[in-house]
């Protein structure tokens, strides 16, 4: 199974993902912010970051990037926003996101960027 | 080698502290090269209320988080309205991290960031809007609940009004329950505003 | 009065704003365990139901009902050994860490606050001898603080009961503690080891002389604080600091609730807290 942790400080958002993800099959953990996600991508290894960007205490991009700069160079990263312009993109990744998606989140739409960062894309 | 005992701990005090500690030398402080200079500067001014709006001045030029860090403490610490307004300042900065770090800080001072509550929830931009609801997260106010309510009635941005309805599934009473409904019907195609509507109308109901 | 209960969905609205505030996240297997300590801090603030009990923990201005419920859902009990994974770290990995950087040989200085009756400062002299071979080479300062003077002296007595000492293995008890009536005495040479000293953490006047330390032992504490308060600690940690330094929280708290001043750092035993190299 693959794991992926969501991290986004709105516990209904977390609670969302989740469901979506858990019902493709996919084991979920969670954390409220960049700091605790660090904490967590230190001792467990996932598969996959589903990282929210305004967060209080480490915020995506400062997650993303002390992350790249640890050991966890590979694992990819799916950036989930309110803000839609194209320099909040350009931002994302080149802190290290691989996709960018912007709220609300359509399930559908989720679990097909999820595939893609998986490698499951066609499955 | 060993485990020792230097002699008691004395005031170091004067440690790489060159300036005077009195307002016009902390003042000047700010503007010192060494981010740790700042540093002290910005923790000692939580002696001088007059300091205010030097500290939001620093504050939106500094790029050392711990810096900021310290400058936004003493602001908290001091928390009056003139702090409240450079903070709101800071809010429709570009920079994320400095941001977040602002909508902390006025989550700490709900006497002061309440009479202005209203306007930050009808700002023109949405995003600053977001933020506010996110100050709503933890501010210690009895009126949190009716800002929520309002948000939801009454925004056209569908992401002030997700951020709203996450909220609302902690705190939402009875009372919410119809701006709940009604928000669903203003968005019935998207999934998580029903998702998070529905939510927070189950435990209402339970309650 | 009604017999409170609290729903499934009371539970679920709970855990998650605690576990926001405090990074404890209560399984659905400690439900009995919370629901039984918010039903008696319902009735102890007369708030007739969870959701009255709620809305006050939430914004109620003071913050101190919060307070009162973290010391309810925490334990916090002190003992030689207690949390030993951050003693081997701090052998096995963060001195290594420091010696590496070091550039003179002045001594390594640790910080262990609050110190209580002293079980943590002395677990920390009695890990270095016994498991630290840099000893050889370093010298190391201990100094351990706290609020109250009271426990102070008691730490320095270093009188513990058997109960305090019972996770130690027997022959380090043996080497370093002397049976007296009711417990153990610890042996004058340890007593010596640590300097104890009265601090209060939120005074800028107490602490600004306690810099230039390597490790900051803060475990169970933080924890109780209100969100300002932890901030301004963790400043002071950042202050008392050397560029590199480590702080330890306990194994229930995270610096992702308190501030973004530190580093997450992993080593093979635990995850410690980082102040940036660059800062001085």
């Amino acid at each position: 199974m693959k794991h992926i942790l969501i991290v986004d400080d709105a516990a209904t958002v977390r609670m969302y993902h989740r469901n979506i993800l858990e019902s493709a099959g996919y084991g979920v953990e969670e954390a409220v912010n960049g700091i605790e996600a660090l904490e967590k991508a230190l001792q467990t290894t996932f598969d996959l970051y589903v990282v929210d960007i305004n967060m209080p205490k480490l915020d995506g991009y400062g997650f993303l990037k002390q992350m790249r700069s640890q050991e966890i160079t590979q694992t990819p990263a799916l950036m989930v926003s309110t803000e839609a312009e194209a320099s909040d993109r350009q931002r994302a990744f080149g802190a290290g996101a691989n996709l960018y998606l912007v709220k609300p989140v359509k399930p559908e739409v989720l679990l097909s960027y999820v595939r893609l960062l998986l490698g499951e894309a066609g499955t | 080698m060993a485990i020792v005992k230097q002699q008691p701990i004395q005031q170091t005090s004067v440690d790489e502290r060159q300036r005077s500690r009195d307002l016009p030398g902390l003042i000047a402080e700010l503007e010192a090269e060494d981010p740790a200079a700042r540093r002290w500067a910005a923790r000692d001014l939580s002696e001088h209320p007059s300091s205010v709006l030097a500290l939001v001045g620093r504050l939106k030029c500094e790029n050392d988080s711990s810096v900021r860090e310290a400058i936004l403490t003493t602001l908290t610490c001091l928390g009056d309205k003139a702090a409240v307004a450079g903070l709101v300042e800071c809010l429709r900065s570009e920079d994320v991290a400095l941001r977040n770090e602002v909508i902390e800080a006025m989550k700490q001072l709900p006497e002061e960031v309440a009479p202005i509550m209203g306007e930050l929830l009808a700002d023109t931009d949405p995003d600053v809007r977001i933020f506010a609801v996110n100050i709503l997260e933890s501010l210690r106010h009895p009126l949190v609940e009716s800002w929520l309510i309002g948000v939801i009635q009454n925004d056209s941005h569908i992401n002030v009004c997700a951020t709203a309805v996450d909220l609302l599934g902690e705190v939402g009473s009875s009372s919410s329950r119809e701006a709940l409904k009604s928000l669903k019907s203003r968005f019935p195609d998207d999934p998580y505003i029903c998702f998070a509507a529905d939510l927070a109308l189950k435990r209402i109901n339970e309650d | 009065m009604a017999q409170i209960t609290i729903s499934e969905e009371d539970f679920r609205k709970f855990r998650e704003f605690f576990y926001r505030k405090t990074g404890i996240q209560f399984e659905e297997t400690k439900r009995y365990f919370v629901d039984k300590r918010l039903v008696e801090r319902i009735e102890a603030t007369h708030s007739e139901n969870f959701r009255n009990y709620f809305m006050m923990l939430r914004f109620e201005a003071s913050g101190l009902e919060l307070q009162a419920l973290v010391n309810l859902m925490t334990v916090n009990e002190t003992y030689f050994f207690r949390e030993e994974y951050q003693f081997k770290c701090l052998v096995d990995s963060m001195l290594n860490d420091i010696t590496r950087r070091k550039k003179d040989n002045t001594p390594i200085r640790i910080w262990s606050i609050p110190s209580s009756s002293g079980e943590e400062a002395y677990s920390i002299v009695i890990y270095l001898l016994e498991y630290w071979p840099g000893i050889e080479k370093w010298d190391v300062e201990i100094i351990s603080s706290d609020i109250d003077t009271d426990i102070i002296a008691r730490a320095r007595r270093g009188q513990y009961t058997p109960r305090s000492v019972q996770h130690l293995p027997s022959a380090l008890l043996k080497k370093y503690f002397q049976p007296q009536a009711g417990g153990y005495q610890l042996i004058d040479d340890l007593r010596e080891a640590v300097e104890f000293t009265r601090v209060n953490l939120m005074e800028p006047a107490d602490v600004r002389a306690y810099r230039k330390f390597d490790v900051i032992f803060c475990r169970n504490l933080l924890i109780y604080f209100d969100d300002l308060s932890r901030r301004q600690a963790a400043e002071t940690f950042f202050d008392a600091l050397n560029p590199g330094g480590f702080v330890c929280l306990g194994h229930s708290e995270s610096m992702s609730r308190i501030s973004s001043l530190f580093r997450v750092r992993k080593f093979p035993e635990a995850i410690v807290y980082q102040k940036p190299l660059g800062d001085k």
